[in-house]
């Protein structure tokens, strides 16, 4: 660490553009942190999907709903270990500029739903309270912090699709719960009876919108999607198994290309940042020439030349990207920057890692080719060209 | 020697020596010019999207829906109502078979969607599937038939917009789709002029009812008025009809609210990357204009010595930055007019829950957005360095270099 202070002395040697370059890093790398947390969002959980999960929906389209019956039919399916169902309710809170519409709002069976979904914690007087009270809801974090709801609240929700059997659209819940769920769960699902959905509704008693299937071994996938369609054919209602996965990458795609070119737009403004920097390190070794020349003429080896100019460029981009890791970590924790329309958004730590390695990387290459020439540098002619 | 020939002698050399700073200018030309391509790149997704569903509106066509209907897809109007409503005041009449007396021109239409897959990933898409009645055509006169035939009344024949059939798979004239128990026929394409009609496929409505089990009910009522004027009369008998629980709206009033989701991601998006590429390249500009004023230090001190004044000076260091910001904000804005204008693609349409194929449009507002921009950055990239040359004192100056 001898040679701390003059590292430090040639970091402060242009105050402003340390500076600079130091922040357009911490700017890429948040960059970067966003990128991840993206890629994850418009994939819509494809990397958290479960992988003993299996979706029956309609053949048709997952518009067309299922009779109610189909449950116990699949139950008996050997190799499935629980079947339960949601269905689409798409209502508005407040006006529609208020984005509920995006939320998954969806009448479902509680004890079956929850026990689908392990993931989703919620405590369990809150978890007894929903259970108990037909009208409550039980709701995930994210929204009920985006529209301010609390324990005891009464949300009305106008079901524009489904009425009542009083012609009235508006449906009154009670909000019971609010569960939490670690990275990748969806925390802005809005969750009721089914029970209390159906019987209140004018039309169409009877009918969900589609099955979740837990299987007992994912190996078994193909056989037990098979055996379920089987049962179905030729009826009314035929039915298409998938598993989460399948499912959620289907979603992906429909999407299309709007993610990807999104995410390779931010994947070029970040090397296209990279590069910049990179250059921005590179030009102020080069200009200081002379003061290298003069370090080996006071006895500085190649080695320890090439060694400073290398920890040099390294500890801005270490600066740096640790700062833009850490406030990257933190922006995309507070949430999606778009307000709700993207439920799934966080970092993942396997991009955390690369990034990591991009630090490095950046130092490294950013150094190398000015720390070569100052290796190579010879004292005489560095010296004659100042 | 007048301060506006200073400024430009003093420009003119800042300028012409810019070669000199090659690598540092080409990098800020480089920096801006990506971030003025990325920021006009996002935003035409958004654009191109507004376009497909503006185009579909005509002032002259009303949409009935059900009371707090938010999209097409969440409306439901039984059998009923909706006659009543082809019979309100207002309607244009036309004659809808060649020898049929006339009839109003309102389409009752169920708007559901179908799974069919993607071209470009196999995997099967929501795409629309819309159930129409004769007046479906006269409401819509920029829909032409491209290829085939109209699809028979009261047969399973279907009708393809261009933009699905290029999309998706199996849409091609003289394919059959085989959905829920029966079998359908492709036996035309249509265009649209861009509307966001060509990413649906269209059939008689009378034969999709007992497909999706509607029974005798519909989604929305599309009607072609007598005027643009006749619309507050057609409204005001439908919303004042006891019998009836609906809303209306001009088309071009729904179409303008739709697509709201997806634009929402795309332009917080879009304004996010703005903000924080602009964030870097200010700095890069920083950082090369810190360094052209001390390239330019003996030169500037020189200047100063004959008598040019610091507001000269100024100018000199802010025009340099303002040019490079500009050369980098028309080419990046050119970069992505050659990039993005035009591209085609499909998306899901969050509010009606089905696909929409759209191409992406590089509006000349958005590329004057981007070169202002641009010459943000370049303003606020110019300035401190700007201040810092004006400051330099002239004999330590002269000496420093």
């Amino acid at each position: 660490m001898k040679f701390w202070p003059l590292l430090w002395s040639s970091l402060r040697r242009r105050k402003a553009r340390t500076t600079f370059t130091l922040l357009s890093i911490v700017v890429a790398f948040v960059l970067f942190s966003y990128l991840a947390a993206v890629r994850v969002a418009f994939s819509a959980g494809v990397d958290v999907a479960g992988a003993d999960r299996l979706f029956t929906t309609h053949k048709t389209s997952i518009i067309q709903p299922l009779p109610s019956s189909y449950q116990d039919q699949i139950a008996r399916v050997p190799g499935v270990v629980l079947v339960t169902h949601a269905s689409w309710f798409g209502g508005i809170y407040q006006d529609a500029n208020k984005g509920f519409q995006g939320v998954f709002q969806g009448p479902v069976d509680p004890v079956g739903y929850l026990k689908m979904y392990p993931e989703f914690k919620v405590s369990d007087d809150q978890r007894k309270a929903w259970m108990e009270d037909r009208e409550g809801v039980l709701v995930g974090e994210t929204t009920a912090k985006r529209y301010g709801w609390k324990i005891g609240d009464r949300v009305p929700i106008n079901g524009t699709f489904w009425r009542k059997k009083d012609r009235s659209t508006i449906w009154e819940f009670n909000i019971r719960g609010i569960y939490t769920g670690g990275k990748g769960v969806d925390t802005t699902q809005f969750l009721f009876h089914y029970d209390y959905f159906d019987e209140a509704r004018e039309l169409g008693q009877g009918i969900v919108g589609w099955y979740m299937v837990r299987i007992d071994d994912p190996k078994n996938t193909t056989a037990i999607s098979k055996a379920i369609d089987a049962i179905f054919e030729n009826s009314p209602a035929e039915t298409k198994t998938v598993t989460e996965k399948a499912l959620a990458q289907g979603f992906a795609d429909q999407i299309g290309d709007i993610g990807a070119i999104i995410q390779w737009i931010l994947a070029a403004v970040f090397f296209t940042l990279l590069l910049v920097t990179g250059n921005t390190i590179a030009q102020s070794v080069r200009e200081r020439t002379n003061e290298l020349a003069v370090l080996k003429t006071v006895g500085f080896s190649d080695a320890t030349t090439l060694g400073l100019v290398l920890a040099e460029s390294g500890l801005l981009a270490i600066l740096g990207g640790g700062i833009g890791l850490g406030l990257g970590v933190m922006a995309v924790g507070a949430g999606d920057p778009t307000g709700g329309f993207l439920p799934i958004f966080y970092f993942p730590t396997k991009d955390l890692v690369l990034g990591v390695a991009l630090v490095f990387l950046l130092g490294i290459v950013a150094g190398l080719l000015p720390a070569v020439q100052a290796m190579r540098l010879r004292i005489v002619d560095a010296l004659r060209r100042a | 020697m007048n301060w506006l020939a200073q400024v430009f002698a003093v420009t003119a050399t800042a300028i012409r020596t810019i070669p000199q700073r090659r690598g540092a200018s080409l990098a800020t030309v480089a920096g801006i010019a990506g971030v003025v391509a990325v920021l006009v790149g996002v935003l035409s997704i958004g654009e191109g999207f507004r376009s497909a569903l503006r185009a579909a509106g005509s002032p002259q066509n009303a949409l009935v829906m059900r009371t707090g209907s938010d999209s097409e897809m969440m409306s439901v109007l039984v059998g009923d109502t909706v006659e009543i409503i082809a019979q309100a005041p207002g309607i244009a009449r036309g004659e809808l078979a060649a020898g049929e007396p006339a009839a109003p021109l309102a389409s009752a239409e169920l708007f559901v969607v179908v799974d069919v897959p993607k071209k470009s990933t196999g995997t099967p898409a929501n795409v629309p599937l819309r159930g129409v009645q004769p007046a479906a055509f006269a409401t819509r006169p920029d829909l032409k038939i491209t290829s085939g035939r109209k699809f028979e009344w009261g047969k399973n024949e279907v009708l393809v917009g261009e933009g699905a059939q290029k999309a998706f798979r199996g849409l091609d004239v003289g394919q059959r789709l085989k959905w829920g128990q029966n079998e359908w026929t492709v036996v035309g394409t249509f265009s649209a002029k861009g509307a966001v009609w060509e990413s649906e496929i269209w059939t008689d409505a009378r034969v999709l009812q007992p497909n999706y089990r509607r029974g005798n009910s519909f989604q929305t009522v599309v009607a072609r008025l007598e005027s643009e004027q006749a619309f507050d009369q057609f409204k005001d008998a439908l919303t004042k009809d006891p019998r009836l629980d609906v809303q209306v709206q001009r088309e071009t009033e729904y179409f303008g609210n739709q697509g709201r989701t997806l634009q929402g991601i795309v332009r917080k998006l879009g304004f996010l990357l703005a903000v924080l590429m602009g964030i870097g390249a200010v700095f890069g500009a920083l950082n090369t204009m810190y360094s052209a004023v001390a390239a330019r230090t003996r030169e500037v001190a020189t200047l100063r010595a004959l008598g040019f004044g610091p507001g000269a000076v100024v100018v000199s260091v802010m025009a340099e930055s303002m040019l490079l910001a500009a050369a980098g904000g028309v080419i990046g804005a050119l970069l992505a007019w050659a990039f993005f204008d035009g591209y085609r693609t499909s998306t899901l349409n969050w509010d009606t829950f089905s696909q929409v194929t759209f191409a992406f449009d590089v509006t000349p507002a958005l590329l004057v957005q981007g070169t202002v921009f641009a010459l943000l950055l370049g303003l606020a990239g110019g300035l401190f360095p700007a201040i810092r040359a004006a400051r330099l004192p002239v004999t330590a100056a002269l000496r420093e270099a």
